[in-house]
């Protein structure tokens, strides 16, 4: 359902990507790893429209979202969260996932500027779904207060309900479990499964090993901008080319 | 009664007038503002208004009414040709750029005879009444009350705290800019047009560097992020050398001093510190029962 083919980017004369393919199941929890400056965030940005790689196509569904604007790709239902956090933290919880829906909110000047009865409707449907998507993680009894005012872990959390709110068919994570205890990433093992059984295929960055042998269906492996490996954990665990990335080559 | 009053409009009409122009002037930078542009030609746009207003009423004998509506479009109509390359500015890049493009317009109005070069326009008939700045006043109230409330509004906020973000929730975010830019330019413009028809005379220089600044102090004295805050800032403003003009020439000097001291203990101004406060715990209240 999601595919990338032959995916290059250079960035003054460095290749960050080199014809990097890979494909998404529809349904699955899939990753893609690697170590560090591999290219896995570039690729992030290359689907989000972000950045605009050299070569190659990105499809979704069969639609190409290569040369669309940010803002189209997430109305054709691509949602992502940061590395580092980026909510909006002046806004209350509850304005920062109706900010998710704004495009699914369907009204026209003259409803707003009249309150038409559309308009009333529409804003307090998103209401309830926002506070749904809150209660989803925990977070509906601080609806009101800033986002500001949250935990490191439930910033991230908000994130991800924001990110819901798009009613996206893909979500991409990058880096979903950094700076998290043992508790809190257990705890965002089921929210990810319960985003999962909730229709929403999910594509994550991770550099918590067990995290993603325990979560994921598929792996890809990316290394100086190359794809090295792909499969499910158990043989991604065992793939001398991946040993190698991640702790160097047994000398001799 | 009636004489009293008669007397007191008599005196103080001008001032009363000028703190409604203010604050429609305050009110049109604090929306670009809200959608985290800092742009400075709001006191260009409102030269823009002000002669296409007056041009109109003086030079082709057009009614009041169609010559304040012109003055909206006007300055919107080159919002739009200039906001389209300066948007993708940010910061005080975009402040540069804005404040470049007011000192070349007030050097384009100063050589053109038509408008009276840098003589500038002088008997401009006195047809704005209290009336007409009170009504222009509640209409843009109510329009960026409305508009806060809606998608638009919060689309803005979440442009102004980070672009990025915004785009990846669907925002179109120069569409968005474009929009909180000519609104704010179609608002200076009525400021401007309703400003013109009460001082008789306005020239190229009344719109320049000092006016531009000037605006956006009452905004930020104000409190820029709410929609009272410019209101406040623009009537205090306009009022405080008035109140202070008995302490003569260390007159300026106190109002500067007035500035600083808010800047310094009220940062986001006036209209943000206990009264805003009170409100939202307020709200919080409401919300929370809303949802038992």
């Amino acid at each position: 359902m999601f595919e990338i083919k032959n995916l290059s980017k250079n960035f003054g004369g460095l290749e960050i990507l080199k014809d990097v393919s890979l494909s998404v199941q529809k349904g699955s929890i899939s990753a893609l790893i690697g170590p560090n400056g591999a290219g896995k965030t570039t690729v992030f940005n290359c689907i989000t429209g972000l950045v605009k790689p050299d070569l190659g196509s990105i499809q979704l569904e069969g639609q190409e979202l290569i040369g669309r604007a940010s803002h189209q790709v997430t109305r054709l239902g691509v949602a992502r969260t940061f590395q580092n956090i980026r909510i909006f933290k002046e806004m209350t919880l509850l304005e920062n996932v109706l900010v998710g829906m704004h495009s699914h909110l369907d009204y026209r000047s003259k409803d707003w500027l009249l309150t038409s009865s559309r308009f009333q409707q529409q804003e307090k449907q998103a209401r309830d779904a926002a506070y749904e998507l809150l209660s989803l993680f925990q977070l509906h009894h601080q609806h009101a207060n800033t986002a500001q005012s949250l935990s490191y872990g439930e910033q991230r959390q908000l994130e991800f309900a924001r990110a819901l709110a798009t009613k996206p068919g893909l979500l991409l994570l990058d880096e979903p479990v950094a700076g998290m205890n043992r508790t809190e990433k257990t705890g965002l093992m089921k929210e990810i499964e319960l985003i999962r059984q909730r229709g929403v295929t999910v594509f994550l960055i991770e550099h918590d090993m067990r995290f993603v042998m325990e979560l994921c269906d598929h792996i890809t492996v990316l290394n100086f901008g190359q794809v090295i490996a792909e499969g499910t954990p158990e043989v991604i665990k065992h793939h001398p080319g991946v040993i190698e990335a991640y702790l160097g080559a047994v000398e001799e | 009664m009636l004489e009293w009053f008669e007397t007191f409009w008599s005196t103080y009409n001008t001032l009363i007038l000028s703190i409604g122009i203010n604050s429609l002037l305050a009110l049109s930078i604090a929306l670009t503002l809200s959608c985290g542009l800092l742009s400075l030609a709001n006191a260009a746009f409102m030269g823009i208004g002000a002669y296409a207003a007056a041009t109109l009423t003086m030079k082709l004998n057009c009614p009041f009414e169609l010559a304040l509506f012109l003055s909206i479009l006007a300055p919107i109509c080159v919002a739009l040709v200039i906001g389209i390359p300066t948007l993708r500015l940010s910061g005080v890049y975009l402040a540069m750029a804005t404040l470049g493009f007011g000192e070349v317009l007030r050097v384009i109005i100063m050589n053109i005879e038509f408008i009276g070069g840098p003589m500038g326009l002088n008997g401009i008939p006195n047809i704005t009444s209290f009336w007409h700045v009170l009504l222009a006043l509640l209409a843009v109230i109510y329009v960026i009350w409305r508009l806060k409330t809606s998608k638009i509004g919060r689309a803005f906020e979440a442009i102004r705290e980070d672009e990025v973000a915004a785009k990846l929730m669907g925002i179109p975010v120069m569409q968005f800019k474009l929009l909180a830019f000519t609104l704010g330019a179609g608002i200076a413009g009525l400021a401007g047009g309703l400003n013109a028809h009460f001082t008789y005379t306005i020239g190229p220089n009344s719109y320049a560097f000092e006016n531009a600044v000037e605006i956006l102090t009452m905004a930020v004295f104000g409190g820029a992020n709410s929609l009272l805050g410019p209101i406040l800032g623009g009537a205090l403003l306009t009022l405080l050398p008035e109140i202070l003009r008995g302490l003569k020439e260390y007159r300026l000097a106190v109002n500067g001093l007035v500035l600083i001291l808010v800047v310094l203990y009220l940062p986001n101004g006036l209209w943000s510190g206990k009264f805003r406060r009170i409100k939202k715990s307020m709200e919080r209240n409401k919300d929370n029962h809303q949802h038992v």
